[in-house]
């Protein structure tokens, strides 16, 4: 059976939110947790040895803890909080950057490559094994043709990565040393006051037509509309996909997650309407089409 | 410093070495490249004739082969590398780890640069791509502030290379995935932006509008001048206000921070803009060459002689300059 996760938090919320968040997802049917800041410096409700506290209360919850770093590395200060992540030896770490990949692999450490890193063929991927690689998610933009393709060709080489898919959620699609937030409350970067800790979903961005664009949210640009490939679980599971990640929200996560536990178990998922944010749902990535499109019919 | 300037054809690569590069770099016809637009770039026999007249004139030539290839383009890709090095190129610009670790063993003599589609915005990154592959060169985002750049040259393993002029990305270079988004093509996957064959213009009683893949991306009011739709300088609704919420439409132009940029021990500065005119080539060139001459004649005497600036806002997107992501502040 594929293993679920729960990727970083993307978005902003306040130490308890996160810690009630992680409190009753020990309770869902996720194999892996992926903890850590993974987008803004700027963010530090949580220290570095708070995400290793609740990293080890989640273990001994039974969860296969991997711990996180940023999208974009720029500064001093973001080294040393990576130099931090690294500087352990109790979990793996989800490299999201070349600079986490330098890292860990000078520290020994056992890594992961996240979906945003560049990660498009199989001689990269063969390059990352001989370092320590020990698994890789396929870039957002990346569809099932190009997964088929990696997977299959790692299997001819003989190597052997599980793969992940990032499958629901809005999508991370851009980084920027900008913060968008800050600039629509008009506000320098370096004094944001913390502005996206008022939108645990990030900022609705549309186009002058009303059209759901994208989601601000801080330094990183997110789809405006919400990526399900929920009904693809049992094609993944042909192709040989590991693990299934679930983005999280702060509504209706738990919902979300029974259902794909359910599909990932070959059980009818409950239809009752999920509570969550309201957002039109895409999957155009999967068939290789604009990532913002849905394409109607299933092949699964 | 070095000066690097686009040649997106013959003509321009000879009018860039004419007027004073010290390296011009290329790309060959089709998605291996981040610039690939229709009629632009170089097939082999003019790739030879233009690398003949810049080694003759004593410039050097890079090739970029920049883009991320899938399982289904690897052959071609590869090819790519191969056509490149068979040229005699200086160098070849490399994103790709896959492609890098293949020129690294194929053609070790060839020096390769990392592209700044390769994303490293840290000394630990330059280190990983020196480690592995052996870079001699990195051109940095056009994201970090100069106090950044300051940061990652102090410590950097290679050789640094930082846009000088031309069009501004203010994403992370490499992980941006939002014209892929709306169209089917980004620059990693078709080294696209914004893809011309999605976008159309239309007159309507609002004014002129720019669509990419149908979305509304901009609308002029009478005496606004239009520009491309890219589509993070468009404007945008978020919560009840219409503004450039991601960009403007500005360019990047850092002949101020030349001084600065030569003591912290930068290489060379980079042009961008493969996709423009050899007239527009010619220009650019000509003013930065002065520029740079006039800074290797004395750093603490260098001025910005107004003639230079005109020459270049003339010839900006927008019609504005500006010191883009190297200027930390903005709004």
């Amino acid at each position: 059976m594929m293993k679920l996760s729960l990727g970083p938090i993307l978005w902003f919320w306040s130490k308890q939110t996160v810690f009630d968040f992680y409190g009753k997802a020990a309770e869902w049917p996720v194999d892996t947790i992926y903890l850590g800041e993974a987008v803004c410096a700027r963010r530090r409700e949580l220290k570095p040895d708070d995400w290793l506290d609740l990293a080890r209360d989640l273990k001994a919850c039974g969860k296969e803890v991997v711990l996180s770093t940023q999208a974009l590395i720029e500064s001093e200060a973001d080294l040393r909080r990576l130099w931090r992540i690294c500087d352990q030896n109790e979990f793996m770490v989800e490299a999201n950057d070349q600079s986490a990949l330098q890292v860990a692999i000078s520290n020994d450490v056992p890594f992961i490559t996240g979906p945003s890193m560049n990660v498009y063929n199989v001689a990269t991927l063969k390059v990352l094994a001989k370092q320590g690689l020990q698994g890789w998610n396929l870039p957002v933009e990346l569809g099932r043709e190009a997964l088929g393709q990696l997977i299959d060709g790692l299997k001819q080489e003989g190597v052997e990565l599980p793969s992940e898919v990032f499958s629901w959620g809005f999508l991370p699609l851009a980084w920027s040393s900008r913060c968008f937030t800050a600039r629509h409350y008009n506000l320098p970067k370096d004094n944001c006051e913390f502005r996206c800790l008022q939108h645990p979903d990030g900022m609705e961005l549309r186009s002058r037509e009303s059209r759901e664009l994208f989601r601000l949210n801080g330094i990183s640009t997110l789809s405006g509309s919400r990526y399900d490939l929920m009904r693809e679980l049992p094609d993944m599971e042909r192709m040989g996909v590991s693990t299934v990640r679930l983005s999280p929200e702060l509504q209706g996560m738990d919902e979300v997650v029974r259902r794909y536990d359910q599909v990932r178990r070959g059980e009818t998922p409950d239809s009752d309407p999920l509570q969550l944010v309201e957002a039109p749902p895409c999957n155009g990535y999967w068939y290789g089409k604009p990532g913002m499109d849905q394409v109607a019919e299933s092949v699964g | 410093m070095e000066l690097v300037c686009p040649a997106g054809s013959l003509p321009a690569m000879k009018t860039a070495v004419d007027n004073g590069a010290d390296a011009v770099y290329f790309g060959f016809r089709d998605s291996t490249n981040a610039r690939q637009f229709s009629g632009l770039n170089f097939n082999d026999k003019r790739a030879a004739e233009g690398i003949e007249y810049a080694h003759l004139r004593g410039s050097r030539v890079f090739c970029a082969i920049n883009t991320y290839p899938q399982p289904d383009g690897w052959e071609q890709w590869k090819g790519a590398v191969d056509r490149a090095a068979g040229l005699g190129v200086d160098a070849i610009i490399l994103a790709d780890m896959g492609l890098l670790d293949y020129a690294a063993n194929r053609y070790p003599d060839t020096p390769r640069h990392l592209s700044v589609q390769g994303s490293a915005t840290s000394y630990e990154a330059l280190a990983f791509y020196k480690d592995i592959f052996d870079i001699r060169r990195a051109v940095l985002p056009r994201v970090l502030s100069l106090d950044q750049v300051r940061g990652v040259a102090k410590h950097s393993p290679v050789e640094l290379e930082v846009f000088a002029f031309g069009s501004l990305c203010i994403m992370a270079e490499g992980r941006c995935y939002l014209s892929s988004y709306l169209t089917d093509e980004s620059p990693n996957t078709r080294g696209a932006c914004s893809p011309a064959k999605a976008v159309r213009w239309q007159e309507t009683p609002q004014g002129l509008e720019s669509r990419l893949n149908e979305v509304l991306i901009d609308r002029y009011g009478e005496g606004e001048s239009a520009g491309y739709p890219t589509l993070c300088k468009g404007r945008f609704e978020v919560e009840g206000h219409v503004y450039h919420a991601i960009e403007e439409p500005v360019s990047l132009n850092t002949l101020d921070l030349l001084p600065e940029l030569q003591a912290l021990g930068i290489s060379a500065v980079k042009i961008e803009g493969r996709q423009r005119s050899p007239a527009y080539i010619a220009d650019v060139a000509r003013t930065w060459r002065q520029a740079l001459d006039h800074l290797a004649a004395g750093p603490e005497a260098f001025t910005v002689d107004p003639a230079w600036k005109n020459t270049l806002s003339g010839l900006s997107e927008g019609g504005l300059t500006t010191l883009g992501a190297y200027h930390r502040k903005w709004k």
